[in-house]
């Protein structure tokens, strides 16, 4: 039996990073909150649990998610993913079914040729046998694509792939070498023995002609088995340790637990289910668009995972989402950026990832700090408004939509009250992108207070930066309403009277408002009622940022012009009379980058209304805001 | 033996091809001057009086147009050259609609265009009524009526300076180098002519590169009394007696301010003149990062374009007041003749 030795370092491997998974899930779960174990232990006894095995078998076997989007890529994961997983499967059954005795350890099934050379002569086994050929097969051909990928990504449609370090390189070069070395060793004991299928039947063969196969063989198993031991090895600190975390994630994430604004150990989870794909960096504007390689979403994960200082990498971002919108793990990459922003000021880089995860935890984001920044800020006494409009820094910078949300608000008869005509205080989000959570809440609290005291209804915000703050951030009474939204509602009451522009637009999708808010319906109906909207070809979810991002403070002005003239470029390729946008940012950015007339949504609506005078609507203006004054 | 002149086409009849175009016809070549407008004469045509001197743009006006008339040039307007290749046998060019010339050299002098206010929408450009630009001022100087939209006479205006010049949200990194000292010239003969008026020159430096003026930004101050304030206007909006009110941060008093105009003056600058970018474009010549023609080296060569036969002049090349460009004119004309007698 001297011979069986080689099948040392697989079970080494194996029981390694059996026992490590089993440890690792332990601590993960130990240090999640209170809740959390909560979710997590009802989820295991209820839907969570079925709906997780199903989105297993769907996404980390068959990979639907890539397929969809990039079918070769989508393959080559399938026959690596799943053809392995049956290989196993059937492996096992072959084993048990057709070795000497019943319950084998798992070496028996994976070296089961080795055990059980002269296999397969006849009958049932002849054809058990084709079957595992062809599963050999099946992964050999996603194998291949694998290299091809690696070495020339533009031929599987990628525009760029990952980076790796040395102990992905070792993991990889072991995981590449498996399945061939299983082949040779398969082909030559099939070759010394006359057995085997149309693959290593007829390869054993052909190499038992001219080589003396049965000294050789050994040697493949070796190799075989080293492979599978060092890939197990490796799995923990290299990249493929997402396969066994990306299950212990999804079980999570069906269990209700979300990414929160602290690290935790879903954060570290995710860290870890990440696979390095790189399809994150093939949507990345900063990267196709800006020439910048180094800061995408899987990089960010991949220094996050091992403990390098990646401040550099997590500020330079427009946080614009797409790479979360095509995650295929589905991992909150943008609420783990922004985590890494409110540490990177304190974060202690000396400690260890654990310790700081711990020390992280313990800090909350509302704790109580002694000193205010914007303590000089005057506490106001707000007259009452129904409706209080509050246009944003942004939009004071954009006159005309300020002057065409008027026009609007008085053509419809809206009794209003305009927060920030005099100047307001930010909402406060620029700051949270910042990683500013305490100062912003200061700002928060500022203008909450005023919101309340006017008893208003609806709050009505020309900017989508300001929206996603004031529902996601503030607690108010008052409903929040984009004026896009708002305009839709005053046309769905019927309180506007509007003409029909004989234009054809084409609609931008701002980050914050779409994929950050998930408003697209509203200003596409609002749109549609006065002008003829065009398609465009990345629009809704996969919107493209402006580049004029508030969320990068970094990123150089030339890098921002460059993004925002690819992003005009594919925006206008339909030739549309007009770009049309609901952000005041996203307009300043594109007015730069564009030949095409850039205006905001509600300066296309102020077009359709009937129009007065210059003058006349001067004076009525006027006439109404000293209205709006005294009605409060 | 009399030999056929030789043929020199200039690209652009502002004051840089006028004034180039003139003296190559004074020394005997056949000159094709192309204006994209109706008449040469470029943005010059639009201004009252220059600086640092305040002396009247007609008499600069009169001296080109003396320079463009002699009868050795031959003046095609309503054109522009659309590209220009260089060949064994001299320069091909081709004009809108299609036309072609043969030229043994060509002198690019396509200038610059006004940077279009719109595009600093804070500022309200097209908005409100009485936000104005420096050239429209100098029509109101034209005119010889300063006054606001609906006619009345401004008690306080405000020049706000660097208006599409170093300003890296517009991606201009330039200065524009003349938008200073006109501001300085503007606000004295603003003063002068409404003596009640107050006026503010928001800057961010003030930079009196040329000769006499530092001294004329001197006189502003000591004998007109114009106001300095250093700070970038951020937004400017209209309160309810539709006067402009403009948010400044006084950045030597270190506090922000807020102020009210009767009229704002945007100072705006230069930007590479959109048909000489496209003529760029067509025929292959670097443009630098600001879209300004590069030439072949920036300080011995700055005339060259580094492709035979085709020099630069003016503008075109970077922001520069009259007395620069008829200088940088003069010496893409040597840089020409010396490359026709070759």
């Amino acid at each position: 039996m001297n011979s069986d030795l080689f099948v040392i370092p697989f079970n080494l491997g194996l029981y390694f990073i059996l026992i490590y998974s089993v440890v690792r899930s332990v601590a993960w779960f130990r240090s999640l909150s209170r809740p959390d174990k909560l979710r997590l232990q009802r989820g295991f006894f209820g839907r969570p649990f079925m709906d997780s095995l199903r989105e297993i078998f769907m996404e980390s076997l068959l990979h639907r998610k890539i397929f969809r989007k990039n079918p070769v890529l989508g393959y080559m994961h399938m026959s690596l993913a799943f053809g392995w997983f049956l290989l196993i499967v059937f492996g096992t059954i072959e084993a048990d079914f057709f070795g000497e005795k019943h319950l084998n350890p798992p070496s028996h099934a994976i070296f089961f040729r080795w055990f059980n050379p002269e296999h397969g002569a006849e009958g049932l086994a002849r054809i058990y046998n084709v079957w595992m050929d062809f599963l050999l097969a099946f992964i050999l051909s996603g194998l291949l694509l694998a290299v091809i990928k690696r070495f020339t990504p533009r031929m599987m449609g990628m525009k760029k792939t990952t980076r790796h370090t040395w102990t992905d390189r070792l993991a990889l070069t072991s995981l590449w070498l498996i399945f061939p070395s299983r082949l040779l060793a398969e082909s030559f004991t099939c070759g010394a023995h006359g057995s085997g299928s149309f693959l290593t039947g007829n390869l054993g063969s052909a190499l038992a002609s001219f080589l003396p196969a049965a000294e050789i063989a050994p040697w493949f198993w070796w190799l075989y088995s080293i492979s599978l031991g060092t890939f197990f090895f490796m799995l923990p600190i290299s990249r493929y340790f997402h396969i066994p975390v990306e299950l212990f994630l999804i079980f999570m994430r069906n269990s209700g637990i979300t990414t929160g604004d602290r690290h935790s150990s879903y954060t570290e989870v995710q860290t870890h289910a990440c696979s390095s794909c790189g399809v994150c960096i093939s949507v990345c504007q900063m990267s196709y668009a800006a020439g910048i390689n180094d800061i995408q979403s899987a990089y960010f994960i991949k220094g996050l995972r091992n403990d390098r200082d990646i401040s550099a990498i997590t500020a330079n971002c427009l946080m614009c989402g797409r790479c979360e919108e095509v995650c295929p793990v589905g991992i909150e990459l943008g609420p783990m950026r922004l985590i890494e922003r409110r540490q990177g000021e304190r974060a202690d880089r000396t400690l260890s990832l654990p310790e700081r995860y711990s020390v992280m935890r313990k800090r909350s984001v509302t704790e109580k700090v002694p000193t205010q920044s914007y303590g000089y800020l005057v506490r106001e006494e707000p007259e009452k408004a129904e409706v209080l409009f509050f246009a944003g820094c942004m939009t004071h910078l954009t006159p005309s939509v300020i002057a065409a949300m008027k026009r609007i608000m008085e053509s419809a008869g809206v009794k209003y009250r305009f927060m920030d005509e005099k100047g307001g205080v930010c909402c406060g989000r620029p700051l949270m992108l910042a990683g500013r959570d305490r100062e912003a809440r200061e700002l928060i609290n500022h203008n909450s207070d005023i919101i309340w005291k006017s008893g208003a209804k609806i709050l009505v915000t020309s900017c989508p930066i300001c929206y996603k703050v004031f529902r996601e951030s503030y607690y108010l009474e008052a409903t929040v309403m984009h004026h896009s939204e708002f305009i839709n509602l005053l046309i769905e009451e019927g309180s506007l009277r509007l003409g029909y522009l004989h234009r054809k637009v084409v609609y931008h999708d701002p980050c914050e408002l779409g994929r950050g808010s998930g408003i697209y319906e509203e200003p596409r109906a609002v749109i549609s009622y006065v002008a003829e909207l065009l398609e465009a070809s990345q629009e809704r979810s996969m919107s493209l940022c402006c580049g004029g991002s508030l969320g990068n403070l970094t990123l150089a002005s030339g890098k921002k012009a460059m993004i925002a003239a690819d992003a005009a470029r594919i925006l206008t390729m339909s030739s549309p009379d007009e770009l049309i946008t609901a952000c005041p940012l996203c307009k300043k950015t594109f007015v730069q980058a564009t030949k095409t007339k850039v205006s905001d949504i509600a300066e296309l609506v102020a077009a359709a209304l009937p129009a007065p005078s210059k003058r006349v609507a001067r004076r009525r203006s006027a006439r109404a805001t000293v209205r709006a004054n005294d009605a409060g | 033996m009399k030999t056929v002149p030789k043929h020199v086409l200039v690209a652009g009849g502002g004051v840089a091809g006028m004034e180039a175009a003139g003296a190559l016809a004074e020394m005997g070549y056949r000159v094709t001057l192309v204006e994209k407008g109706d008449d040469p004469g470029g943005h010059l045509l639009q201004w009252h009086a220059l600086f640092p001197d305040r002396r009247p743009a007609d008499e600069v006006r009169s001296y080109l147009r003396k320079r463009a008339g002699h009868h050795n040039i031959n003046i095609i307007t309503r054109t522009t050259v659309e590209k220009v290749r260089h060949h064994p046998g001299g320069v091909r060019v081709i004009l809108s609609g299609g036309t072609e010339e043969e030229a043994d050299a060509v002198i690019v002098a396509t200038g610059f265009d006004l940077f279009d206010a719109h595009r600093k929408e804070e500022y309200g450009y097209g908005i409100y009524d009485n936000v104005i630009t420096s050239v429209d001022l100098e029509a109101m100087f034209n005119r010889g009526r300063l006054e606001k939209a609906d006619g009345t006479v401004p008690s306080r205006i405000g020049l706000i300076h660097c208006v599409g010049s170093r300003d890296e949200k517009v991606n201009n990194n330039h200065c524009s180098k003349v938008c200073c000292v006109t501001a300085v010239k503007q606000a004295i003969e603003i003063r002068q002519m409404l003596p009640s008026c107050e006026v503010f020159c928001f800057y961010m430096d003030m930079r009196m590169y040329g000769p006499y003026y530092e001294e004329l930004y001197r006189e502003s101050q000591e004998v007109h009394n114009v106001n300095f304030i250093r700070g970038k206007v951020s937004e400017a909006s209209v309160n309810i007696n539709n006067r402009l009110v403009i948010k400044v941060e006084d950045t030597l008093a270190g506090r922000p301010l807020k102020m009210e105009l009767d009229i704002m003056v945007l100072m705006v600058g230069m930007e590479m003149a959109e048909s000489g970018a496209k003529l760029a474009e067509a025929s292959g010549f670097r443009q630098g990062i600001n879209r300004f023609l590069e030439s072949g080296d920036h300080h011995y060569g700055n005339n060259l374009s580094g492709i035979k036969g085709v020099f630069y002049a003016g503008t075109c090349t970077a922001p520069m007041n009259i007395t620069d460009t008829i200088s940088h004119a003069r010496a893409a004309v040597a840089e020409t003749v010396r490359y026709l007698k070759a």
